[in-house]
């Protein structure tokens, strides 16, 4: 039989201690940093990530970080939870400023309420906004990616304005396209492979966040900086003529 | 296609291209996939002298009807007691066979197992993508174009010949029911020690919904004591993950990360293909092992795959001519 085990959860005795390791089956933990989304609590997870990558821990065969914890999956056979635990401690020193990297800012164009199915009007009248106003605090804000996943090379976006929260839509489509700019509860994100989605859908970009031809396939990264700029139908057309050419339609620039 | 190919005549439902997995990218959200069995996709690769991990074709309880279309081929089905026949030839799994130009192959039958792999001398001739052969279906990653295999598709072959030397053939696995070890966590502060007390003590019976995905458990109801929405994290194949709905499902190779559910405990890596290979129906019992044990388990398991390659038994040609070894299903 198992040990007994505390009768309440840990959570009942008060705040939790963080950071905290806690063990995901035998070849990977998880470092957690809080129980909330907070920017601090995801610079401190994007930090641990760069010292365990600069650092070289042996024995470590990943590592992949999201909103609150970094997940580290090792090779038993080279270092023991305990020891890979012991290694990473020193590697918490809390940057003074969270940004010793140098994000990348992104700029995606956008076609808002076109080519195809959106939700533009419809979300608009449920905040009570123009569907003008609703573009316009879309493509107004500072959105982070907090991490890459969901799907591959969709990244998950926090700054969505607190006016634009919506839950989900109650029946989710059963495939929305690649490029759809999408929105659900805070979150925003770009579709990178053809999904069911109950997302809402605001826009298209003709980016594509995901790309299995290119050497490197993914066009964003955990910390990441993302801005979008309303286009026309126009620019949208061309773009997505030379993007279907292969070409590069969008670069990143070094965040201020 | 003119090269030398395996052709998918009337392929089961669920036949995909797997092998070792897709380590590395899951920072990027790429699931790391690969055999449910890796146990047995080494196997089979071992009979026919390819690598552990080369890509092999997966099926899920038949792998239907296949005909070559090289001069010959080595193959190799293991992964449970499964029929295979070589056109009028009925054949026992967990041996290397050649395939003539023209010959077919049919593999069905098993009950005692869920997935099955077909290796082939040589390796199949597919790019890597993203380092790996497997398929994730969900992604549309890997494989035949991130796809099932489908009737009419042919499977590229590395080799147009098979190579010299005696057929082999493997012990099958010895079965063991005793109870699946896990470690707990990462969340099990989630629940009420009441909940983690069942959890390790009751009957838990594999669902119809079982897929790469993950597999839906039927048992008694585990009650959250902090609800059941967590904030997205980390996951690896075997996290036992509970919804809303207290019914646990334990996460398998294609898991998409992360995920957002409370994880009750994870599945030790030793006892993860014994999961994989459990039917709908069967019942389940899982046991509460510690880090240190879960990980000497698992140097256990990496030693015994290593061991396999001295287990491997050569078979006299002229016997299996003469007298095929017949088997029919227990």
């Amino acid at each position: 039989m198992s040990e007994p085990k505390d009768c309440l959860p840990s959570h009942a005795y008060g705040a939790q201690t963080y950071p905290r390791f806690m063990p995901v089956g035998d070849a990977a933990l998880t470092v957690e940093f809080g129980d909330v989304i907070l920017a601090g609590i995801h610079a401190e997870v994007l930090a641990l990530d760069m010292a365990v990558a600069a650092a070289e821990v042996s024995g470590v065969t990943e590592t992949a970080p999201s909103y609150r914890s970094l997940l580290v999956c090792y090779e038993p056979a080279e270092i023991s939870f305990g020891a890979l635990v012991a290694r990473l401690r020193p590697l918490l020193t809390r940057p003074a400023q969270p940004a010793q990297r140098s994000p990348r800012q992104w700029t995606v164009p956008v076609l808002y309420g076109e080519p195809s199915v959106t939700d533009v009007d419809e979300v608009a009248g449920r905040l009570g906004l123009s569907p003008a106003e609703l573009v316009a605090m879309h493509a107004g804000a500072d959105y982070v990616v907090y991490f890459v996943g969901a799907a591959p090379g969709m990244p998950m976006m926090g700054g969505l304005p607190t006016a634009l929260h919506l839950p989900r839509r109650p029946q989710p489509r059963p495939r929305i396209p690649v490029g759809s700019v999408v929105t659900a509860g805070s979150q925003a994100t770009v579709i990178s492979i053809p999904m069911p989605s109950g997302w809402h859908i605001l826009g298209h970009t003709p980016i594509r966040p995901l790309d299995l031809s290119l050497p490197d396939p993914f066009l964003f990264r955990s910390g990441d900086t993302v801005r979008f700029r309303p286009i026309t139908r126009v620019e949208y057309d061309d773009l997505t003529a030379r993007a279907d050419r292969g070409e590069t339609v969008v670069l990143p620039e070094a965040a201020p | 296609m003119t090269g030398p190919h395996l052709l998918a005549v009337a392929p089961s439902p669920f036949v995909t291209v797997q092998d070792g997995g897709r380590q590395g990218w899951q920072r990027f959200g790429v699931s790391s996939c690969g055999a449910m069995d890796m146990r047995a996709l080494a196997a089979a690769n071992l009979l026919v002298g390819n690598p552990p991990g080369a890509g092999g074709l997966e099926f899920a309880y038949a792998a239907g009807e296949w005909r070559l279309n090289a001069a010959s081929c080595r193959i190799a089905v293991t992964g449970g007691g499964f029929r295979v026949r070589i056109g009028e030839r009925t054949l026992p799994p967990w041996r290397s066979v050649t395939l003539r130009r023209g010959e077919s192959l049919q593999v069905d039958g098993g009950v005692d197992a869920v997935w099955g792999y077909v290796a082939v001398a040589g390796g199949i001739d597919l790019p890597r993508q993203l380092g790996s052969m497997s398929t994730h279906l969900r992604s549309g990653i890997g494989g035949l174009q991130g796809r099932t295999v489908q009737a009419g598709d042919a499977v590229p072959l590395a080799l147009a010949d098979a190579p010299g030397g005696p057929e082999q053939a493997l012990p099958p696995p010895e079965k063991d029911a005793g109870p699946l070890r896990v470690v707990l966590g990462p969340q099990d502060d989630y629940f009420w020690a009441e909940a983690i007390e069942t959890f390790l003590s009751a009957p838990f019976t594999v669902s119809p919904q079982i897929d790469r995905l993950g597999y839906r458990l039927v048992g008694p109801t585990l009650d959250h004591a902090k609800g059941f929405n967590v904030i997205s994290d980390g996951v690896v194949p075997g996290c036992i993950q509970v919804p809303g709905d207290g019914k646990p499902i334990v996460l398998m190779r294609d898991c998409q990360p992360p995920g957002g559910y409370p994880k009750i405990a994870t599945l030790v890596s030793a006892d993860f293909g014994r999961l994989a290979q459990s039917r709908p129906g069967t019942i389940l019992h899982f046991r509460q092992v510690g880090i240190a044990e879960a990980q000497l388990l698992r140097r256990r398991m990496v030693a015994a795959m290593a061991a396999m390659r001295g287990e491997l038994a050569m078979i006299n040609n002229s016997v299996r001519f003469r007298r095929p070894v017949e088997q029919t299903p227990r």
